[in-house]
């Protein structure tokens, strides 16, 4: 082969290649070729897709700091958040809307004897009682509302989605339109008559268990998430189900024999799961502003359990001498929504599976 | 009891319900009284242009859809709902779309062995992957792919995956539902004769679906032409191709490109007029009248039947 190659005459003006410049590529060279990108599986590639996405990262940390402040930062503070300022056992009055880090008439004067106090850092309130315990108490009210409310619309709209997509036909088209009839209902005016309507009813029979602790405006507010805010969940997973559905892998699947069962947990599932994750996500700050909101005009957590939206209510008053007790959990209601809403969005972005190439 | 035919179809129906207005329905004919047989081994090539149906014909078949009307026997046992589970041991399908067929979220290894999940037919994890590396292997696909997620094939790739998620029952036959036009020229011819090459080691039968009648013509023993959800003509691969009788097969055969300029100047493409008419709102009689050149006052009234014309050549038109 080669002989032939320089036997060949070249000629000097042509543009013909010069073989002998060319050598075989060996066999490891070869091999580098047929190297594929390393496999990597489908959450695997969404989580590093997420994690080099700056405003997700950044809503993480913040979400980190924000559950770790509101789960550790009540033990640590040695002040309860329905505790008045007492000091050596007898309660202390001058410790009434203090600033940040100032301290009381009394608690100087024990202090200057030689004994050391907590900082009020945020200051107190007008009850004498600690600011920032409120503020962390009141972000583990949030979260808690936030988590359990999506809970609870994930389960109901997961359900009824998903009998109602997967059914089809004339079920899907009755299940749809009742729950067009529900989404058609003004919620806030729903929350308030059935707070009304269950303080009645429900108080009597609440008392003394561990849901009297929770106030029966607490009870409600879930109840009303329960009632009407499942519908949008409802739709989106039916519309998922439905594509998933009519995809060719499903009859694909029944082609091998397959049954529903089969279908549903090995297939229809799994692909969309991702799509419950993020709406879950997306859900729990809607929640969380739902309950601020009904809070702020009354209807949230029950006396003295604070939430971020009555501790901003109740700073309404002494707003022009006391602005800080009414950023402060404004703020926070700030971060956390926005942090959630952030990390959804991130979710969204790496686990779409028409985003990705 | 058992026949000369693996597969026989008998007079198959599949009426779709269309809503046109409020509370009112017609049939959307997509199948409409289709028989036919294959032997085992063989390969039915089943042409025809789109919306004819043969995707319908195909999935009936399997009973991926109830059918209207009609009968399939499978070794000569009538197929039902309470035996075709065990029936699809023997009959599967390969799809058209091979990026929708396979499902994102499992490995190479899972879409494979899902039909082996599906019938139990394996009894150890070891015993499981042997038979699936094993099928990799037919189909010309690395050991290493197992481990992989579908959408890191490239289309031919994937609908070999395909072929083997097909081939783990070792089924007696299998129905292509158009494999190869998805795929790229240059991946078809591969995938074409490695559908050739199964048939020649396991001796399947094909229902090969297509609307190229070059490589119908190229894989099929025999071909059946459809219009609007009859089969119109019925023939040995060969003799369907020198001898075509049916008006809307030689202008089917007009069409198909040949690579020699001389030829395809010299001859006559024959170009049908208008377009193909709804299949809900069908003209009477023969379904091809509309646009047949050759159509006489015969047609309008009746529509014609599959009439033997020697040498197994079968025809469905009033003109000799």
């Amino acid at each position: 082969m080669n002989n032939e190659q320089n036997e060949f005459k070249k000629n000097p003006l042509g543009v013909q290649i010069d073989l002998s410049k060319f050598e075989l590529a060996t066999e490891e060279e070869k091999a580098q070729q047929e190297v594929m990108s390393e496999s990597t599986t489908f959450f695997k590639d969404g989580m590093k897709k997420l994690m080099k996405n700056p405003l997700a990262v950044f809503s993480i940390i913040m979400l980190c700091i924000i559950i770790l402040a509101a789960v550790v930062g009540p033990a640590v503070i040695p002040y309860e958040y329905s505790e008045m300022i007492s000091v050596n056992g007898r309660r202390d009055k001058t410790a009434k809307n203090l600033a940040p880090f100032e301290w009381s008439k009394n608690e100087q004067k024990v202090i200057d004897g030689g004994e050391k106090l907590f900082p009020h850092i945020l200051g107190t309130d007008e009850q004498c009682r600690d600011y920032l315990v409120r503020v962390l108490y009141g972000t583990r009210v949030s979260l808690f509302v936030g988590f359990f409310a999506a809970l609870l619309v994930l389960i109901i709209g997961l359900l009824y989605g998903s009998i109602s997509g997967y059914m089809g036909g004339r079920v899907d088209l009755i299940m749809m339109r009742i729950v067009d009839i529900i989404y058609s209902l003004p919620d806030t005016l729903m929350v308030i008559l059935l707070s009304v309507v269950l303080k009645s009813t429900l108080a009597p029979a609440i008392e003394g268990t561990q849901l009297a602790k929770l106030g029966v405006n607490m009870i409600s507010l879930f109840i009303v998430f329960g009632l009407l805010y499942w519908v949008g969940m409802a739709r989106l997973i039916r519309g998922q189900i439905l594509s998933i559905k009519e995809n060719e892998y499903v009859l694909a699947a029944q082609a091998t024999g397959a049954k529903s069962g089969w279908i549903i947990r090995k297939h229809i599932i799994p692909n969309c799961l991702s799509v419950i994750f993020i709406s879950t996500a997306l859900q729990i700050p809607s929640a969380i502003f739902t309950e601020s909101f009904l809070s702020f005009i009354g209807l949230g957590v029950q006396a003295p359990m604070p939430s971020l939206g009555s501790l901003a209510n109740a700073a309404r008053e002494g707003m022009q001498s006391y602005p800080h007790k009414l950023v402060i959990p404004a703020i926070v209601i700030c971060l956390l929504v926005l942090s959630f809403n952030l990390l959804g969005d991130g979710l969204r972005d790496a686990f779409d599976p028409k985003l990705r190439r | 009891m058992s026949s000369e035919y693996l597969v026989e179809v008998k007079d198959l129906k599949q009426y779709f319900p269309v809503s046109t207005g409020f509370m009112k329905k017609t049939w959307l004919k997509a199948v409409d009284g289709v028989s036919f047989a294959i032997k085992p081994g063989e390969t039915l090539g089943l042409v025809g242009e789109s919306g004819c149906g043969k995707t319908t014909v195909g999935r009936t078949l399997l009973r991926l859809y109830e059918p209207t009307g009609g009968e399939v026997l499978f070794n000569g046992e009538p197929v039902t709902d309470r035996n075709i589970t065990q029936l699809r041991k023997g009959m599967q399908m390969v799809f058209q779309d091979p990026y929708s067929s396979l499902d994102p979220r499992m490995t190479v290894e899972d879409i494979i062995g899902e039909p082996l999940d599906v019938h139990k037919l394996y009894k150890t994890r070891a015993e499981r992957r042997d038979k699936i590396l094993h099928l990799m292997e037919l189909v010309g696909l690395n050991a290493e792919h197992a481990t992989r997620y579908a959408h890191e094939f490239s289309g031919g790739q994937r609908q070999r995956i395909g072929i083997a998620r097909a081939l783990a029952v070792d089924p007696k036959f299998i129905v292509c539902d158009e494999p190869v036009s998805a795929l790229d020229v240059s991946i078809q011819a591969q995938v074409v004769n490695m559908f050739e090459d199964l048939q020649d080691k396991l001796g399947v039968a094909y229902l090969f679906i297509a609307h190229d009648l070059l490589i119908v013509r190229h894989i099929s023993d025999r071909i059946a032409v459809m219009y609007l959800g009859k089969i119109v003509e019925i023939a040995d691969a060969d003799e369907l191709n020198d001898h075509p009788q049916h008006p809307y097969t030689i202008s089917l055969l007009s069409a198909v490109p040949i690579p020699d300029p001389k030829i395809t100047r010299q001859r006559k493409r024959i170009v049908l007029e208008g377009d193909v008419p709804s299949p809900m709102n069908m003209p009477s009689g023969c379904a091809f009248r509309s646009r047949c050149r050759y159509a006489t006052e015969k047609c309008a009234q009746e529509c014609p039947k599959l009439e033997d014309r020697g040498n197994g050549h079968f025809v469905a038109c009033w003109n000799k």
